[in-house]
């Protein structure tokens, strides 16, 4: 039987794994080669690695913690922030990534995730989603959720499913940081209306929010990232908590 | 142990990762992307991630396609790789190597295609197994699927019972990652080397 995905973040600048309560409030967060490790060992699934850094220089850096995350470990993982074209996929993918993730450039250019489907197969192209509630709505936001963008989240994950993404990195830019729980309505609402897998991502804080967004909301993976760098949850906590109230966890 | 793996080096394969699969077993494995590469090889290594068709006219143009159906070592085909040692794909409409007298096609009906994540092997059997517990979960990432058959080696389930591993003769299929399944694969990986 297919499993359940748990999968950690790191946030990575200048080659180092950091998180931010909010934005601008980045703490060190251990050696991102280091901690996949860990939760390589630990049982996660998959292993996600965000680029956060703003400078070349820091891109270089960031290519290296790729190429020894992939020599470290043997499980996939997926490689985010600041892709744009075919060119840096190919070099993420030399290095020993899986899949990459999308964001603001596919909102800016939709063409973009039909053109990387294509070179690269769907199973490697994850569109990331970062949704926020507004007056009743769950809008994508742009720019690491700074620009709101009008367009509603399910819209997009139809959109993005359509165009050849082989999986949506769904985040609630609402419930990211507040240890509350995942946002099951939109989650539930995108994983009913596309028929390619969802991570869900944003506000984890327990074993149980694992277990809601799961049975709850149908997500096919769950993703966090601060509860699992501080030791607040720990993998195999939420594993066995999940297996033990039946859920189909490796 | 003194062996020379070798890696079909095409636009299809997910070469860093089997690279670093062998590297952590402590085998350095080669690259070949043109048969006179294959002198010394013991044994072949055939991966593969993207679509059937492209990738099939890379191997053609190269000659690497007879190269691998002629070999006489083991061959270990990966994903994409297996699925292009059957006869024929539905991906593309094509014909495959044709070692592995199957057609792939394509899952239809299922909840979500790709069938994507970690999902469990069952019926194993033959070397490749040896000390992988039955139950064991491996890394799944395919649109496409080889039903099941009588010389399955490995059976999933994914809302229908299809081939995770095949054998003929000196020849394995997977169609999970083994390089990226874990303790699993590395174990898997290890009973190849041990062939």
């Amino acid at each position: 039987m297919l499993t359940k995905r748990i999968i950690p973040c790191l946030d990575i600048k200048n080659g180092r794994t950091v998180k931010g309560v909010t934005f601008g409030n980045l703490q060190d967060a251990g050696d991102p080669v280091e901690l996949a490790s860990r939760y390589s060992e630990e049982g996660a699934d998959e292993l996600c690695l965000l680029d956060i850094t703003a400078t070349l220089e820091g891109r270089s850096t960031f290519l290296k913690v790729v190429e020894d995350v992939a020599t470290a470990v043997s499980i996939p993982f997926t490689v985010g922030g600041g892709i744009s074209n075919e060119k840096q996929v190919e070099t993420l993918l030399s290095k020993g990534a899986d899949k990459v993730s999308v964001n603001t450039s596919a909102l800016l250019d939709p063409g973009l995730i039909t053109r990387l489907s294509n070179a690269f197969g769907n199973q490697c192209v994850v569109v990331a989603i970062d949704a926020r509630y507004d007056e009743g709505k769950w809008q994508v936001v742009s720019h690491a959720g700074t620009k709101p963008t009008g367009i509603m989240a399910t819209k997009w994950a139809i959109e993005a499913s359509d165009r050849g993404a082989g999986e949506i990195l769904l985040t609630s830019f609402t419930a990211d940081g507040t240890r509350n729980g995942f946002s099951l309505d939109i989650t539930r609402e995108v994983t009913q209306n596309i028929p390619i897998p969802v991570i869900a991502s944003g506000g984890a804080g327990n074993p149980q929010h694992f277990l809601d967004v799961f049975t709850q909301a149908q997500a096919d993976a769950a993703l966090a990232a601060g509860i699992f760098h501080y030791g607040i949850v720990r993998i195999e906590e939420v594993k066995t908590f999940l297996k033990e109230h039946g859920v189909a966890i490796r | 142990m003194n062996q020379n793996i070798y890696i079909v080096h095409y636009k299809a394969g997910n070469i860093a990762s089997v690279m670093n699969a062998f590297a952590r077993l402590g085998v350095h494995a080669r690259l070949a992307a043109r048969p006179t590469e294959l002198k010394n090889a013991d044994k072949l290594i055939f991966p593969g991630v993207g679509h059937a068709r492209p990738a099939m006219e890379v191997l053609r143009a190269s000659g690497m396609d007879e190269a691998i159906a002629n070999f006489k070592g083991p061959v270990l085909g990966i994903c994409l790789g297996m699925q292009l040692m059957a006869a024929r794909s539905e991906e593309g409409n094509m014909e495959g190597l044709g070692i592995f007298p199957a057609a792939i096609r394509r899952f239809n009906g299922q909840p979500k295609i790709p069938h994507m994540g970690w999902n469990s092997l069952h019926d194993l059997c033959g070397p490749l197994f040896g000390g992988v517990p039955e139950g064991s979960h491996a890394y799944f990432v395919h649109s496409y699927y080889m039903p099941d058959r009588a010389d399955a080696i490995a059976r999933c389930n994914y809302d229908e019972v299809f081939t995770a591993a095949v054998a003929h003769d000196r020849f394995f299929g997977l169609q999970f990652h083994p390089e990226k399944s874990g303790q699993t694969g590395m174990t898997i990986l290890k009973n190849f080397i041990a062939l």
